[in-house]
């Protein structure tokens, strides 16, 4: 019974076999023009959609500020009085009449610089509370009352100590997003499996070498969700901040813009300190992915 | 009989508040060198913390562990061990993982270039150098446990100490395994202490198997030997009565102290 059946397997086997490379020839180039489609469709379904909520937003906008008597421009009027801002954003004609480049990187440098301390200092508390129950004990109570403190209310103090706009404005910027990577950084050090430390214990790896290659990889994805939380909280501070200092930067740039009734500027303001801080966020986001490897979850 | 590891009166005694709970008294036992053992118990006797004590990741609460006629307190790699969950960082490639203990453990006795040809014959010896730069999340559970032995053998352990080694595999993976272990005891005369459930597994692989009472206060309860020669077959042993009379012992053992804990 079963000697027939073998037969026939090995008779329509060989046909099949003398045909593959034929066959071999053709999907090798069939699934690449297939992956550019593939790619266009998930770019069109990601782009699309947000495209047209914007173009819908954008008509609802012109329809109820075109009326006349209305109190804010249509976006076609934002659009004709902005145009030599949009086109030249690199003029300087001295003090603060600027283009908005210049305003715009004034304030990302300040960012730049207390982000960076803040996240210094906030990975090493948060290595420190993470690690130390005697440090939380004594630190956390005073971080939970002094995060809930507004970024505003820390200005007039650090004006008084610093007796200068520039530093204060970062001093804002250090203390506001500073919490969320205290916080998180000691979360993540605290949720180190016990399993990490036992290899580090069994390798014997010195307090220097648990901290660089157990401690901070393991805690990495939760140092990453406090620094974006901070770059974000960083940003909404600087804006606020600069209103009140003056001198060059974005914040200043809506306050001067109010004063002198330039609600176009104002919008126009808007829209890049919108994308600023989504450009920011995405930055840090990525570069926690590239530092935890995509093992975040595992 | 030489004593190579001691276990010298031990009893450990858990405090939480005004509670304790004896959980090992007056273990004795002295390992040769080259001895493969199994410590097997029922779940919640301690055997896992008799690990640890032997690991140096728990202190005994009275008595010591000697190795060499040393005492040991502190964890170290002369004493590596196999975690029942494979504990490899999920943030570095299978390389990097062995790579770890091995500049830890070798960084003033070899070069670079001889470190990593060390790492790559232990992973050669759990057949694990093709998936080298692969990380863990990408490996199957069975190959985790292969990098995770080689780990601990390429420290060059005095004793390896594996905890449940294979509890976590399926059965198929696990014979497999436990062959490939067999096989590297057979080449390399590690002394092996192995904590383990699984009857069949004791008596395959170990010359010694201690039996632990059921806890509070467990203690050793008989250890027998296994006196199967060397290299043995899985399926020679299906039908070898010493096998079988093992095997028996050990059933007869856990099941009787079982019940008698159960009805006092």
């Amino acid at each position: 019974m079963n000697m027939p059946a073998t037969k026939i397997e090995v008779e329509t086997a060989t046909p099949a076999t003398t045909a593959a490379p034929v066959v071999a020839m053709t999907p090798k180039r069939a699934p690449r023009s297939e992956a550019y489609a593939r790619m266009a469709r998930e770019t069109a379904v990601r782009v699309i959609p947000p495209l047209v909520v914007i173009a819908l937003l954008m008509l609802v906008w012109e329809l109820v500020c075109r009326r006349a008597g209305s109190a804010l421009p249509p976006p076609s009027k934002v659009f004709k009085d902005t145009k030599e801002l949009i086109v030249d954003p690199f003029f300087d004609h001295g003090g603060i009449d600027k283009g908005l480049f210049w305003h715009l990187s004034a304030s990302l440098q300040r960012v730049a610089l207390g982000y960076s301390l803040s996240a210094i200092a906030g990975i090493a508390l948060g290595v420190l509370v993470g690690q130390s129950v005697w440090a939380m004990r004594g630190l956390d109570p005073l971080f939970q009352v002094l995060r809930t403190i507004p970024p505003l209310a820390w200005l007039p103090l650090s004006l008084a100590a610093f007796r200068d706009g520039q530093p204060s404005a970062i001093f804002v910027i250090f203390i506001t997003s500073i919490w969320p990577i205290i916080i998180n950084t000691a979360v993540g050090i605290r949720n180190i499996p016990q399993d990490y430390r036992n290899v580090a214990a069994v390798v014997q790896l010195n307090p220097l070498e648990f901290f660089a290659k157990i401690m901070i990889p393991a805690a990495a994805p939760y140092i990453f969700t406090g620094l974006r939380i901070g770059i974000g909280l960083s940003w909404l501070a600087i804006v606020a901040a600069e209103m009140l200092i003056g001198g060059v930067g974005i914040g200043f740039f809506i306050w001067d813009a109010w004063n002198s009734s330039h609600i176009s500027e104002i919008i126009l303001a808007l829209f890049y300190v919108g994308i600023i801080g989504f450009v920011l966020d995405r930055l840090i986001a990525g570069l926690g992915k590239i530092v935890t490897r995509g093992t975040a979850t595992s | 009989m030489t004593a190579y590891l001691k276990l010298d009166h031990i009893d450990k005694i858990f405090t939480r508040g005004a509670a304790t709970t004896e959980v090992l008294k007056d273990i004795n036992l002295t390992i040769e060198k080259g001895q493969y053992v199994s410590i097997i118990g029922h779940s919640g006797c301690g055997k896992s913390t008799l690990l640890n004590i032997i690991a140096g990741l728990t202190t005994a609460s009275t008595g010591g562990v000697l190795l060499e006629n040393r005492e040991v307190n502190s964890p170290g790699p002369d004493r590596a061990v196999v975690f029942q969950n494979h504990s490899l960082l999920p943030w570095l490639t299978v390389y990097e993982n062995v790579r770890l203990g091995v500049d830890k453990v070798f960084a003033r006795t070899k070069s670079r270039a001889e470190r990593d040809a060390w790492v790559m014959h232990n992973l050669n010896l759990v057949q694990m150098a093709h998936a080298r730069d692969k990380r863990p999340s990408e490996i199957s559970g069975g190959m985790k446990q292969r990098v995770g032995i080689a780990r601990a053998l390429a420290m060059e352990p005095k004793v390896l100490l594996l905890d449940e080694p294979f509890g976590a595999l399926d059965a198929l993976t696990r014979a497999h395994l436990q062959d490939s272990v067999m096989a590297l005891h057979q080449k390399l005369g590690n002394t092996i202490l192995m904590i383990t459930h699984d009857v069949d597994e004791a008596v395959l692989l170990s010359d010694r198997i201690v039996m632990m009472t059921n806890g509070p206060s467990a203690r050793i309860g008989e250890v027998l030997e296994v006196p199967l020669a060397r290299p043995r077959k899985r399926l020679e042993l299906a039908t070898n009565t010493t096998y079988l009379k093992c095997r028996q012992r050990v059933l007869e053992f856990l099941y009787e102290r079982h019940r008698f804990v159960e009805a006092a």
